[in-house]
């Protein structure tokens, strides 16, 4: 399992750095909120799709990329406001480290949890090869 | 039609513990009228007709043998099918979990049992709570019941059709950035986002967590309170949930009805509606203008209040949303729940991945989670994403001063009544403006309810009353003093036929 999710098979955890792929244009310390467009591809749209997990389809891409960049157009609006000095809220309740005592819960059974699974096998969710043959 | 449908649930509540009517009859009454006209409204996604009427039967034992019922025993209600319920469907609107049934309860679903509510069955909803028209649902539209051509708001529209449509009294939805109070508003009911943390998320199929929050529906404020106080309280599952006392709410709604607010202060916020009308109804802001005269009316002090940057409030939102899903929906990814496509021994896990979600996402999912991976990627972080909390703290200091002058602040909970089924699906932005007024409450993590306030072009009108955090109690005062001195919204509802 863990050899197949390496290289970002979960998709946006953070800042995540991509690899070699599409270059995404570089933006500057401030975003262009005037701009009347242009902000995102069909090659971007498919570059992200890809990172996200989505086979999109072409007629997919086209849509997808008008929608997009009118959408980011808008969405830039946050650009407008200084905040330079604002401390970021990532959370309405300011909650950190939350403890419970370390108890022994009863789980779920095996058979309920695997119940609802596409696919099982001896047990366990069975997954696509993830391997070569060889390797 | 049994006149039992159009009983509140406190009503209900009254007669099924002094023997009047059992909790059978009343669920039975409402299977009845479900099956009468959810052909057309297409409230319901799953009707539990065996679950409710064991659960109704168990009441009426209960009751039998002397044990003590709590104070909405045996009251029918319809739950959002974002919550998961053991062994029955759960789909969050969405193709991708088509017939999966959960292992376990939400802490919401354990607390509506335990308290002998008798669930009917799970609501329509936008795909993965995405949208504010409940067009986004995989499984069709639900259709308002004022008027079958038009959206029930979203994206809890099931839950709130179905208590505009009399199919149950109450219902559970759940609010992301206005995803109770638009459809209450739109449906002439009564909906509540509670202060972020006062009701458990665990057991909700995550949207945008920081900002998701389950609450109640009602026809009355007080029924909406009585179900607040069983769905709220602090939960151990939930690291986010409160460790606190709940808000007096139904204490709140009775001391309300009472009908006075004298020395109550009412802050009206300058930037929604106000200062620039543009994009508002004139039937929405003259029956707004006229709820807040009302208000004054009972003894308010209303004072104009200015929160500069609710007007950033859309754009913080459709980043900090799309980026949470982007990342939540990640879960789905065909291995351990819902669907698989494309396993054929010879695709990679990530193709079967690549191709499952592609054909069970719908369209503004798939938009949303590629509008949230853009703007997480490095490069982009700090100007989208990071801008975004930074306003978030913004909106939240607006609110604490706006607090400073004024006990609750009011406005418009949608900038216009229900619209044409199909009118805005094309436009994405045309749909997002829908949240215009519920998104800064949303942000800050505050409360806020939506009370019908009056018509126009025949079709509902809501007031949103927000308050400080935890001060729930406050919006239930308002709306109930409120709700008292009006003539009912939903009197003037047309009759559904079949």
């Amino acid at each position: 399992m863990t050899s197949a999710l390496r290289g970002g098979g979960v998709p946006n955890l953070g800042a995540a750095d991509f690899g070699p792929s599409v270059d995404l244009p570089v933006v500057p310390d401030a975003i262009e909120t005037t701009s009347p467009g242009g902000r995102i591809s069909r090659a971007d749209v498919a570059h992200l799709a890809r990172l996200a997990r989505l086979a999109v389809t072409e007629d997919e891409l086209d849509t997808f990329a008008g929608q997009l960049d009118v959408i980011l157009g808008a969405v830039a609006r946050v650009g407008e406001v200084a905040a330079a000095d604002i401390p970021p809220t990532s959370h309405a309740v300011l909650m950190t480290n939350v403890f419970r005592p370390d108890r022994v819960y009863p789980s779920l059974p095996r058979e309920a949890v695997l119940a609802g699974a596409p696919d099982v096998e001896d047990d366990k969710f069975r997954v696509p090869r993830i391997l070569d043959e060889e390797a | 039609m049994s006149e039992l449908i159009r009983l509140t649930a406190a009503e209900i509540a009254t007669k099924i513990s002094a023997g009047d009517v059992s909790a059978v009859e009343v669920a039975e009454a409402h299977l009845a009228r479900i099956s009468e006209v959810d052909d057309s409204v297409h409230a319901f996604l799953h009707i539990d007709t065996e679950g409710a009427l064991r659960a109704a039967a168990k009441v009426d034992a209960d009751r039998r043998a002397g044990l003590p019922l709590g104070p909405l025993a045996g009251v029918p209600l319809a739950m959002k099918d974002v919550v998961v319920t053991k062994g029955l469907p759960t789909t969050a609107g969405s193709k991708i979990l088509e017939g999966w049934r959960p292992p376990y309860d939400a802490t919401i679903t354990r607390r509506i049992k335990d308290a002998g509510i008798v669930m009917l069955g799970k609501t329509n909803m936008d795909e993965f709570a995405m949208g504010s028209s409940t067009e986004n649902s995989a499984y069709g539209p639900t259709c308002n019941p004022w008027d079958l051509t038009r959206i029930p708001g979203g994206s809890s529209g099931g839950s709130s059709a179905a208590v505009a449509a009399f199919e149950a009294p109450l219902s559970i939805g759940t609010d992301t950035g206005g995803s109770i109070r638009q459809p209450a508003a739109v449906t002439g009911i009564v909906g509540h986002k509670p202060t972020y943390g006062a009701v458990s998320r665990y057991g909700l199929i995550a949207f945008s967590s920081s900002l998701d929050q389950a609450g109640p529906f009602g026809r009355t404020v007080l029924d909406t309170a009585l179900l607040h106080e069983v769905m709220a309280g602090h939960d151990p599952a939930d690291s986010t949930s409160i460790p606190g006392p709940v808000a007096p709410v139904v204490a709140a709604a009775r001391e309300g009805a009472q009908g006075r607010l004298d020395g109550v202060r009412v802050g009206v916020v300058r930037e929604l509606g106000l200062s620039d009308p543009s994009g508002y109804q004139t039937g929405v802001l003259s029956s707004f203008n006229a709820a807040v005269e009302t208000l004054r009316g009972l003894g308010a002090d209303v004072v104009e209040v200015s929160c500069p940057h609710f007007q950033y409030a859309l754009a913080a939102y459709y980043l900090i949303a799309p980026s949470e899903c982007s990342s939540n929906l990640a879960r789905f990814d065909s291995v351990r729940y819902g669907l698989r496509v494309g396993d054929d021994g010879v695709n990679s896990l990530e193709d079967v991945m690549s191709l499952t979600r592609e054909a069970g996402f719908g369209a503004e999912v798939k938009r949303r989670i590629i509008i949230g991976t853009y703007a997480l990627s490095s490069g982009y972080y700090d100007a989208y994403y990071g801008q975004a909390q930074k306003v978030r703290t913004l909106i939240a200091r607006d609110f604490a001063a706006a607090f400073e002058q004024a006990d609750v602040l009011v406005s418009p909970t949608s900038p216009f009544v229900a619209f044409g089924i199909g009118e805005r699906m094309g436009d994405p932005m045309a749909m997002y403006v829908n949240d215009l007024c519920t998104l800064p409450a949303s942000l800050a993590g505050t409360p806020a309810i939506s009370v019908p306030c009056g018509l126009s072009e025949g079709l509902p009108v809501g007031m949103q009353i927000m308050a400080p955090a935890l001060a729930d109690d406050r919006c239930y005062r308002v709306a109930a003093a409120f709700e008292a001195a009006v003539e009912p919204v939903l009197a003037s509802i047309p009759e559904l036929s079949r």
